[in-house]
């Protein structure tokens, strides 16, 4: 039987002999990619408004559409799902393009207003290190903005899909080639794949945009744009040769060459219009590494400026 | 132990000396105010002790540097800048959420609980606040953090005269106890004086004055002095006399008040004419020497 003095010590053994100080769990990196996202809503909106433009354009075509698709006697995928499946990857590229100019415009911005407005003042009174600062904005345009876009283009999708179907059952058609006959999966895997390898592939631009907004003190987009330039023009006029041209061109243009297999594109018989992804390739691609190698040094220079520079 | 220990801190922008050698210390539970004219090197010095800037010298905030231990540094200081750091475009739950979400030593009800005192609603945007409410909402942010150091750097510029009176009291009443520390800048000194503890001159990158209100009580003097005794008063070699009302106010320095009890009404000079004694004295006779 336990009495009062049996427990008595062991309580007050248990018993702290001091408070501990009261600490909140911080999760730091998650909650600066989430203020990111409340300060620059057009990382949602944007995309989202592009999705809508190019549904509303396709309403108008599908009830145009529907006048041709009476006088067929059966809808055959083989031979007019290329004409109805074709959007499908050209409704994506609007949306795709419009996150990558948000991305731009986001990292220009990123470490430039903050400093503007002098409110880095306030981030910088919170135990929130520069690097993770920096590192939930460059997490932006590299994963927050192509998991938003894919999301967008896959619910764009099956609007169209919808779209589609009641216009062939409304003119008395069947609808089930059209979902049994179009590789819809291989539609979102490959268009997920692009936004994947292209994001890492612009990474290094991502970082130079950020670097130029933390080091700017006006005019960031032309710091970014102006000095490539003018190199690229004084390497023309002093060598006659163009390889940082034909180096940034590499960098704006041969992702996608990069990631897919281009042979079949241009022997055309691409199925469906779909380019055929290359993981193999792309992976042991020096550009791609090399490329990285930029963006980290780009990233760990913008965390040095934003460290090292006198508020004012 | 000291809250904040600099010995021989400087600073150096291009050909402009920003810190001089700055020797300050300061105690735990103590209020000081650093005060000095535009350009003295007071934001400088503020911003070497949150670790904002690099420095040579010595400095330990907290028994920490706080240039290389910074983050650290971050979870025991807080600061108001002044009034318009606020970023514009957060909204008050914004705010409440991301301070929680980061901050380990916040206390979201005490915040809430300052909050519920004020007109500002969850749902506004910071732009739409006026500047009294936004130094509101920044006071009930930082208030609700456990902090040991709290650095005030000109908190109510541009304020009207009941927020800026509300701002100090809130400050003294719900926030300060003898564990924490406060240091503040402004050039509104006559509304600190009788919360500070502490007081420190600073001019061109220099500690001209430093010592608790007490001190500066036991050794300052302004005496109106009586008209028989002007020549003699003069002879004391006041730091500086003025005309009010036709009688000469003096201000002696390193007297007793034994000394200067017979050469009129003694009082305990205010910041604002020590200050104007100490600092425009000297900025005087430079004016002088270099006309």
């Amino acid at each position: 039987m336990s009495s009062p003095s049996e427990t008595a010590p062991m309580t007050a053994f248990e018993a702290p002999a001091l408070p501990a100080p009261r600490a909140n769990a911080t999760r730091p990196l998650y909650w600066s990619v989430r203020r990111e996202l409340w300060e620059h809503r057009a990382v949602f909106i944007a995309p989202l408004v592009a999705a809508a433009v190019v549904l509303f354009g396709l309403l108008i075509s599908a009830i145009r559409l529907g006048h041709h698709l009476t006088n067929l006697p059966r809808f055959d995928p083989a031979q007019d799902g290329g004409a109805l499946a074709l959007p499908f990857d050209f409704a994506a590229l609007p949306v795709m393009a419009t996150g990558l100019i948000v991305a731009v415009f986001y990292c220009l911005g990123a470490l430039h207003n903050e400093r503007r407005d002098r409110s880095i003042l306030f981030w910088k009174s919170l135990p929130v290190s520069d690097l993770t600062a920096v590192l939930a904005k460059a997490i932006i345009p590299l994963v927050v903005l192509p998991l938003v876009t894919i999301v967008i283009v896959c619910a764009l999708h099956l609007f169209m899909l919808l779209i589609g179907t009641a216009t062939l059952i409304a003119h008395g058609l069947d609808p089930a080639p059209f979902w049994t006959e179009v590789p819809w999966l291989r539609v979102e895997m490959t268009l997920l794949y692009l936004l994947v390898s292209f994001s890492l592939w612009y990474a290094p631009i991502y970082g130079w945009l950020l670097l130029v907004s933390a080091w700017a003190r006006r005019a960031p987009f032309l710091w970014a744009v102006l000095p490539p330039l003018a190199l690229c023009l004084l390497e023309r006029i002093a060598f006659d040769t163009s390889n940082l041209g034909e180096l940034l061109s590499y960098r704006l243009h041969g992702g996608f060459s990069e990631a897919f297999d281009v042979s079949d594109v241009h022997a055309g018989h691409a199925s469906m219009h779909l380019p055929t992804m290359d993981p193999a390739q792309y992976l042991s691609s020096p550009g791609l590494w090399i490329g990285l190698v930029f963006a980290a040094g780009f990233l760990a220079a913008a965390v040095w400026m934003r460290r090292y520079r006198e508020p004012t | 132990m000291a809250c904040i220990e600099a010995r021989g801190l400087r600073r150096v922008f291009g050909k402009t000396v920003a810190l001089d050698g700055v020797d300050l210390s300061v105690g735990e539970g103590r209020i000081l105010g650093l005060i000095g004219p535009n350009g003295a090197g007071k934001s400088t010095a503020l911003n070497a002790i949150l670790g904002l800037t690099q420095y040579q010298g010595d400095l330990k905030v907290l028994g920490r540097d706080p240039w290389t231990q910074r983050d650290a540094l971050m979870r025991d200081v807080c600061f108001i800048a002044d009034v318009a750091v606020l970023p514009r475009w957060m909204r008050v739950w914004q705010a409440l959420d991301y301070v929680a979400g980061v901050h380990p030593r916040f206390d979201r009800q005490r915040a809430e609980g300052f909050l519920a005192r004020t007109d500002i609603k969850r749902t506004s945007k910071v732009r739409e606040l006026s500047k009294g409410m936004v130094t509101q909402l920044h006071l009930a942010l930082v208030m609700a953090i456990d902090a040991r150091l709290l650095v005030l750097d000109e908190p109510t510029l541009g304020l009207d005269i009941l927020y800026r009176k509300q701002f100090y009291d809130t400050l003294l009443n719900d926030y300060f106890d003898h564990s924490r520390t406060i240091i503040v800048t402004t050039h509104q000194v006559e509304e600190i004086e009788h919360i500070l503890t502490d007081l420190a001159f600073i001019d061109h990158g220099r500690i001209v004055l430093n010592g608790s209100m007490e001190d500066l009580a036991a050794r300052y003097f302004e005496v109106m002095v009586n008209p028989d005794q002007i020549e003699t008063a003069r002879a004391f070699k006041p730091i500086k006399e003025r005309q009010v009302f036709g009688r000469s106010i003096m201000l002696f320095d390193h007297l007793s008040r034994e000394q200067v009890a017979p050469l009129g009404e003694v009082h305990t000079p205010s910041i604002a004419d020590l200050f104007v004694a100490v600092i425009g004295g000297q900025q005087g006779a430079r004016q002088g020497a270099s006309a």
